[in-house]
């Protein structure tokens, strides 16, 4: 089935998300939508699927016009869509949520459970997935709640499927399992709409990329097309994708952990006695596949886990089993992993979520007072200095796109006297542009000769910024080897596979 | 809205009106001026009465209106006292509790003790406000150090104080003088609000510290260190607590000074109107006091406003039921329609096909899992 969109155009007040777009997907085609956050993909994406109104242009289903004005009149054209937040109900059975808003009753109102198992059995079965219908969809992986959602839409017949960002939640593992299903499909006769902002992934599948920019199409070429073409096409300037390391003087250790280990409530170890160190002007990247006790160590390290033994010395004092106050005020800067739950107060302005950690410290306190004006004035400081792209520092920081919104983070964190910095997964979700930012500023801070601990399940990230790589595996640091090494060795170890030639 | 409501119930809960319902005319008119009989005693009750002043002064006749204010005092104190505590994501349903331990204690140090005019009164509200501090800070302790979810332990804290303000008014110190019934000996002169209006009057200065307590809760929330560690947490605990802000800190001393609020409610409630402790004394308040926060959307301002619209249906209530035969609980329908109405703006939205406006910073209330 080929879908083709004509002059579609969106505006919201003054901001004009979507500027008469034109886009054609053949069938059994993978069309991939590159683009910015904030470029209109998902603008362009929620009209196809009737969750928007579009104020002008047309879109046609196999040379036809139809009119899409709800998510049903798509579905009934055949257009499926996967969202980037999933919409399933986490204590549902896979068939109970595939089921969901289509119950189909047998006699006296019983729910027809049996014959949407044998419904997800049978595509299970055409596409190679394998998922099990009972299971309760929250103990399943990301990678397979994803699956749960291109099976709803292919049960309801979907002959072109969009998929919003499917990539920003899974492991590299994943990534490519995804990559396989999509090629599966698209064997299968299935149009796809890919958006997404990964460079790697769309080169890998696409047949034809889109580059919206600002609300148009700035290109339409072919997958051939390089990186870094790519990347400042979608940007709209010449992107450094590989930023510049400077050879530099490494110091002392500065933080040194030792027999590190993390439990959760039930006293099970996530992180098994570790050992690593890092030294002033250095950044040590901590690699491995998510979930291997990343971000229960990243969050041990200034002691914000309830249950840590071991030693963590910070500069030559000891710091395990103080408060997270006194951890992050002796010099550790942290960027969490998720800066919607844990960086950022959403309802909070920017200027207040700039002072989270320092609201008691002079300046902006005298006594008990906060001093309005203060805040107000360091904040349009901070703001300038990080280049936060903002309306207003009085403005709720949730109305900030993701990238600045990690930008009000890393500033915030780095306004305190600063030792360490912590960095967990801090380019996640971020476009290119943004990543570029947060990437100098890392490197920056080791130039200035700080240690920077980052943990990335990113590869391409570990390999650009590292001095050293510790990969985690099973709560386990298995190797700490030197920058040198290549993506297939990290790629084993991250896998759990040990070589023997250990170094650093 | 909510009254157009309650006038339809008052319209057909009725008799004489549902007689005449064969000839819609008549049904009409006769139910108009039910309605409007019903509320011109609601207004009369909480407001001016024009009745009264017949043989009395032009005064008199705002008689209701200080009945009003009366009533709405210890409201806006145990009013602000949850909503203070929403502001830091807890929820406090023990401001019934915490009232009655803040009348304990003032009439304690009301009736026993002798001290000069002034000090006194400040000797025994402070004495309330500590009590109740102590007693909503055990919630906000237990809730720290062992994660107990604050609205079950308020709930059981309320029962621990009903009942043991019964057992106190039965204790030999607390028994009155020449009587068996459980209520306390009055407060002494010295301990007492002054009235404001004369001796006709209920009307007294515990007002003026309801609106003091308001001002100052509006103060600690935007001007201290202290409000962005409880805004801080209520908006996003996790993040507070990533930031290096200390929950515990902020779930007690939160519910400490919710405490101090909801019982310089009970303080003034025994000093300004009541003068002898009892066992009724906390009525309703504790727990109007949820409706009032969530009618003022948790605002300083805009709980004293819902404190007086709830004093007002309190008071003028009772001139309904007395002039008119509609019974008293139709204010209780008219507070929770109002309530429904502000708890469900998606359904009124509806209701008038309003599109979606900004609201900004609507009141949220986490759940169990908060």
């Amino acid at each position: 089935m080929s879908l083709e969109l004509r002059g579609i155009t969106k505006t919201f007040g003054s901001l004009t998300a979507n500027d008469s777009i034109n886009l054609r997907v053949e069938t059994g085609q993978i069309h991939a939508i590159l683009g910015e956050n904030g470029a209109g993909k998902s603008t362009l994406m929620n009209i196809v699927y009737g969750l928007l109104k579009a104020d002008s242009g047309e879109i046609l289903v196999d040379e036809k016009l139809v009119d899409i004005s709800e998510p049903s009149d798509a579905l009934n054209a055949g257009i499926g869509m996967v969202h980037q937040h999933f919409m399933l109900i986490p204590v549902f059975t896979v068939a109970e949520n595939i089921v969901l808003g289509h119950e189909k009753t047998k006699k006296l109102g019983f729910l027809d459970i049996a014959g949407a198992r044998e419904a997800i059995r049978k595509v299970s079965k055409d596409f190679g997935f394998e998922v099990d219908p009972d299971a309760i969809v929250e103990t399943l992986p990301v990678g397979i709640q994803q699956k749960v959602e291109i099976i709803r839409a292919l049960i309801y017949e979907a002959k072109v499927l969009i998929l919003d960002e499917p990539t920003a939640v899974l492991t590299p593992q994943e990534t490519d399992e995804l990559l396989k299903t999509m090629q599966e499909l698209k064997r299968k006769g299935t149009s796809i709409i890919f958006i997404t902002h990964k460079l790697r992934e769309v080169r890998a599948v696409a047949d034809q990329i889109s580059i919206i920019r600002r609300g148009k199409v700035v290109a339409a070429v072919s997958p051939t097309t390089s990186e870094g073409e790519l990347a400042s096409m979608m940007v709209g300037r010449a992107v450094d994708l590989a930023p510049v390391k400077h050879g530099h003087q490494i110091g002392e250790p500065i933080l040194v952990a030792k027999d590190l280990t993390v439990r959760d409530a039930m006293g099970t170890a996530i992180v098994k006695s570790v050992n690593f160190h890092v030294n002033a002007g250095e950044v040590l990247a901590i690699a491995g596949v998510q979930g291997n006790g990343q971000s229960e160590l990243a969050r041990a390290l200034i002691n914000l886990e309830d249950h840590i033994e071991g030693s963590i010395q910070l500069d030559g004092s000891e710091i395990r089993g103080a408060s997270i106050y006194d951890s992050l005020h002796a010099g550790i800067a942290f960027i969490p992993e998720s800066r919607e739950l844990d960086g950022l107060v959403g309802s909070f302005s920017i200027a207040e979520n700039l002072i989270l950690d320092l609201h008691d410290q002079a300046p902006y306190a005298k006594g008990i007072n906060l001093s309005a004006s203060t805040v107000l004035s360091e904040a349009e400081k901070r703001v300038t200095e990080f280049d936060i792209r903002l309306q207003s520092v009085s403005d709720a920081v949730s109305t900030l796109s993701g990238g600045n919104k990690q930008k009000v983070v890393i500033a915030r964190e780095l306004s305190r006297p600063v030792k360490v910095l912590v960095a967990s997964q801090p380019t996640r979700g971020l476009d290119v542009g943004s990543i570029e930012f947060v990437h100098e500023r890392i490197l920056a801070e080791r130039d200035q000769g700080r240690g920077v601990i980052l943990f990335s399940t990113e590869l391409d990230e570990v390999m650009a910024l590292a001095d050293r790589i510790a990969v985690m595996y099973r709560g386990e640091i298995l190797e700490i080897v030197d920058s040198g090494v290549t993506r297939e060795e990290l790629g084993l170890l991250m896998a759990g596979v040990v070589t023997k030639k250990a170094s650093a | 809205m909510a009254f157009t409501l309650t006038g339809l119930i008052i319209a057909i809960s009725d008799a004489k009106v549902l007689a005449k319902f064969s000839s819609p005319l008549e049904f009409f008119k006769s139910a108009l001026a039910t309605v409007g009989n019903a509320y011109l005693a609601l207004f009369q009750g909480s407001v001016y009465d024009v009745n009264l002043t017949k043989g009395h002064t032009f005064i008199h006749g705002f008689y209701p209106l200080s009945e009003t204010i009366v009533t709405a005092t210890p409201l806006i104190l145990t009013g602000l006292s949850v909503a203070l505590a929403f502001k830091s994501g807890l929820f406090n349903i023990g401001a019934q509790g915490q009232f009655i331990f803040g009348a304990i204690g003032a009439s304690y140090v009301g009736f026993h003790f002798h001290l000069p005019v002034g000090i006194h009164i400040l000797v025994a509200a402070l004495a309330g406000a500590l009590f109740a501090a102590i007693w909503g800070g055990i919630v906000g302790l237990l809730k720290a150090r062992t994660g107990a979810h604050e609205v079950i332990l308020t709930i059981m804290m309320n029962y621990i104080a009903s009942y043991f303000i019964l057992w106190v008014l039965k204790t030999q110190s607390f028994l009155r003088p020449g009587r068996i019934d459980p209520i306390a000996p009055e407060v002494n002169q010295s301990a007492r609000l002054p009235l404001l209006a004369g001796a006709n009057f209920r009307l007294n200065f515990g007002i003026f510290i309801a609106l003091a307590a308001a001002v100052f809760v509006w103060w600690l929330l935007t001007k201290t260190t202290i409000g962005f560690k409880f805004r801080a947490v209520g908006a996003n605990g996790q993040a507070a607590k990533t930031a290096g802000i200390s929950v515990p800190f902020v779930i007690t001393s939160t519910m400490m000074i919710c405490g101090a609020l909801a019982g310089l409610g009970g303080a003034v409630q025994v000093l300004g109107s009541e003068y002898a402790l009892n066992a009724d004394i906390a009525g309703s308040f504790g727990f109007d006091a949820i409706t009032v926060a969530l009618l003022g959307r948790a605002q300083p301002l805009g709980t004293v406003f819902a404190a007086l619209l709830f004093g007002a249906l309190h008071a003028g209530g009772r001139t309904m039921q007395s002039s008119t035969g509609v019974p008293l609980d139709i204010v209780l329908v008219t507070q929770a329609l109002i309530v429904l109405f502000i708890a469900a703006p998606a359904f009124v939205r509806y209701l008038f096909r309003i599109k979606k406006m900004n609201t900004s910073a609507s009141l949220t209330s986490k759940g169990w899992n908060g």
